[in-house]
């Protein structure tokens, strides 16, 4: 395993995943798992459907943790404190590492509540300063101008490229720190998923960000590591044009000239 | 391609190849005239088939109808020499006299409701509260013991509840609970009115107590039920923002679900409006308006049950009919209002 090798000109390492296993009940399904998600920088999860990715996301804002049966061991160091640590407040967890999911999650209220619910449950905002953050955020998430004359509209109206655009303007309005995108173009047109990509692109500015995908294309267009996973392993880990250009593993090879997965 | 050679096939073949064969006999049979003509055979028997399935549904719908509009007029036709005799006024009138056939409905309309109104009260929030627990905090081994528990109750016979109503639960509340609730609000201006007077132990707030109970697992299943419709990616994405369980409840699932749970709360309503057996065991059957909810008083269903063995004039029976028109009506209402609300709801979302 050839993980966590870093570069001296590697940037400075905001989340370290260190010998991650997971559990599904009995079902080992991530095994010895180590790599650093680079500050400021996008790293992409690929690998055949069932490798452990998404759980590999879900472990990093401990989602998992709504389900019982499901557990993991190790450490996932987010700035140096370890996250698995069961005394850790998990609400403000998943407030600093945020999550956009594969189908569009917008709440049951209005465009303007879907992100001023999120601000609100940590800040006491004057109205004026509310309006503003929500402004922010959209405009952040590439909708405003979309959305800005039917803010009072329900969320559940928009299209599937915006709705996604909209929760991640709620993502970003509650300003985490990492934003978990698990596979967040699967269900979007070719347009959409060039204007989220574009932002992700943008979003790297401010946050650490971490994506699932299947699509090699894009795994090449936004992330700057990509760590290739197979059977709940992993396999290769590095910067996004080595490991497309020159992996070190067969298995690699094998997986991004769709040879197997 | 169209032969098929057992001898090179063999029996235990792999799916793959069963399914090549099944194609090959369908291809075959498309082929030859004499598999047309059974085709065209088996489309026919279809046609008929799916021609006896559509008129037995529709028939099934237009009985609703006709027993409907049947319940209906009679009950109009019924209750026709009581309007006559009393007209608006039966709406109005607290006598109930058999004596001299003077009738008037609103003891028994205002018992109907406040009981109501107290079982809602109190079942709505315990309902709510069971199927949310039920649904985002019980751990997984009892959530299935718990919900099989409140289907339960909900087969209980009213029978039961009014028996165990008169004998255990209206002592209980008359030695433990009204003493207490009179001590308590005597000296608050409204309250001291509304629990005024002995404890009788039966009475209109010891059937709203009864009927809460009997509410209880339609709102607490149907809830439930509903609760768990909302998609968990919606649950997680609330959570994802960091919200805590109540927050994920208050502002994602109760909002998702809203038309649902008002539909399992109207469902309540309407058994509580018309629930008949277990109020009338505890209600006391007191034709008078009482400001105190510990008095006696009567429902619309309670009299109609109690008194119509004993209803020998024309005039007398004609009025307890009238009472179950009103009861007809004021459920049509509560639906309608229900309807209306769902509406509204809708549209406000779209």
């Amino acid at each position: 395993m050839n993980a966590a090798v870093q570069t001296p000109k590697a940037p400075p390492t905001k989340v370290s995943v260190r010998s991650l296993d997971f559990y599904y009940g009995a079902d080992r399904s991530l095994k010895n798992i180590s790599l650093p998600l680079h500050a400021n920088k996008v790293t992409a999860f690929i690998g055949p459907s069932g490798c452990g990715k998404s759980t590999l996301l879900r472990v990093l804002n401990r989602m998992y943790d709504l389900y019982p049966g499901q557990r993991a061991e190790g450490e996932v160091l987010l700035d140096g404190e370890n996250i698995l640590d069961p005394a850790i407040d998990l609400n403000a967890l998943r407030a600093r590492v945020g999550m956009i999911f594969q189908k569009p999650t917008p709440f049951p209220m209005s465009i303007y509540e879907n992100i001023a619910f999120g601000i609100r449950l940590y800040e006491k905002l004057p109205r004026a300063d509310l309006d503003q953050r929500v402004e922010a955020a959209l405009r952040g998430a590439a909708l405003w101008d979309e959305v800005k004359d039917k803010l009072q509209a329900s969320g559940l109206g928009l299209s599937g490229g915006q709705q996604q655009r909209l929760c991640i303007a709620r993502s970003v309005a509650v300003q985490p720190e990492v934003i978990l995108f698990d596979e967040p173009c699967s269900a979007l047109d070719p347009i959409s998923t060039a204007k989220v990509e574009e932002l992700i692109d943008e979003l790297t500015n401010r946050y650490t960000i971490a994506i699932v995908t299947h699509n090699m294309q894009q795994a090449v267009r936004v992330s700057d590591y990509t760590a290739f996973m197979y059977l709940g392993e992993l396999v290769e880990f590095g910067e996004t044009d080595d490991v497309f250009n020159k992996p070190k593993e067969k298995r690699t090879l094998d997986y991004i000239t769709g040879r197997f997965g | 391609m169209f032969s098929i050679e057992p001898s090179r096939r063999s029996a235990n073949g792999a799916g793959e190849e069963a399914g090549s064969k099944m194609s090959e006999i369908v291809l075959q049979q498309a082929a030859s005239p004499s598999a047309t003509a059974d085709r065209s055979r088996a489309l026919g028997r279809m046609a008929l088939v799916d021609g006896i399935f559509r008129e037995v549904t529709r028939a099934a719908a237009v009985i609703v109808l006709v027993i409907l509009s049947g319940v209906i007029l009679s009950l109009v036709h019924g209750s026709w020499p009581a309007m006559k005799a009393f007209g608006f006024g039966f709406l109005v009138s607290q006598s109930w006299n058999p004596v001299t056939e003077n009738f008037g409905a609103l003891p028994a309309i205002y018992g109907t409701i406040m009981t109501s109104l107290i079982a809602m009260l109190i079942a709505v929030p315990v309902g709510l509260g069971i199927a949310i627990f039920l649904t985002e905090l019980c751990p997984y081994v009892f959530r299935r013991p718990i919900g099989t528990a409140i289907e339960l109750l909900a087969g209980i016979p009213s029978i039961i509840y009014g028996i165990w109503g008169l004998f255990v639960l209206a002592p209980f509340l008359q030695t433990h609970v009204q003493p207490a609730l009179i001590e308590a609000f005597g000296d608050i201006p409204v309250f001291s009115m509304l629990f005024a007077g002995p404890p009788y132990g039966i009475g209109m707030l010891t059937a709203g107590f009864i009927l809460a109970i009997m509410v209880l697992p339609f709102i607490a299943s149907i809830s439930r039920d509903v609760f768990e419709t909302v998609p968990p990616v919606l649950k997680e994405a609330a959570t994802g923002v960091g919200c805590t369980t109540w927050e994920v409840t208050r502002y994602v699932v109760m909002p998702y679900t809203r038309v649902g749970v008002i539909g399992g709360v109207m469902l309540g309503l309407g058994r509580a409006l018309g629930e008949t057996m277990a109020v009338t065991f505890v209600i006391g059957n007191a034709h008078k308006i009482s400001g105190s909810l510990l008095a006696p008083g009567t429902t619309i269903s309670a009299t109609i049950a109690n008194e119509f063995t004993e209803a020998v004039g024309d005039l007398y029976t004609s009025a307890l009919i009238e009472l179950g028109l009103i009861l007809f009506f004021i459920t049509f209402i509560v639906l309608a209002i229900a309807r209306y609300m769902l509406m509204r709801i809708e549209q406000k979302l779209a």
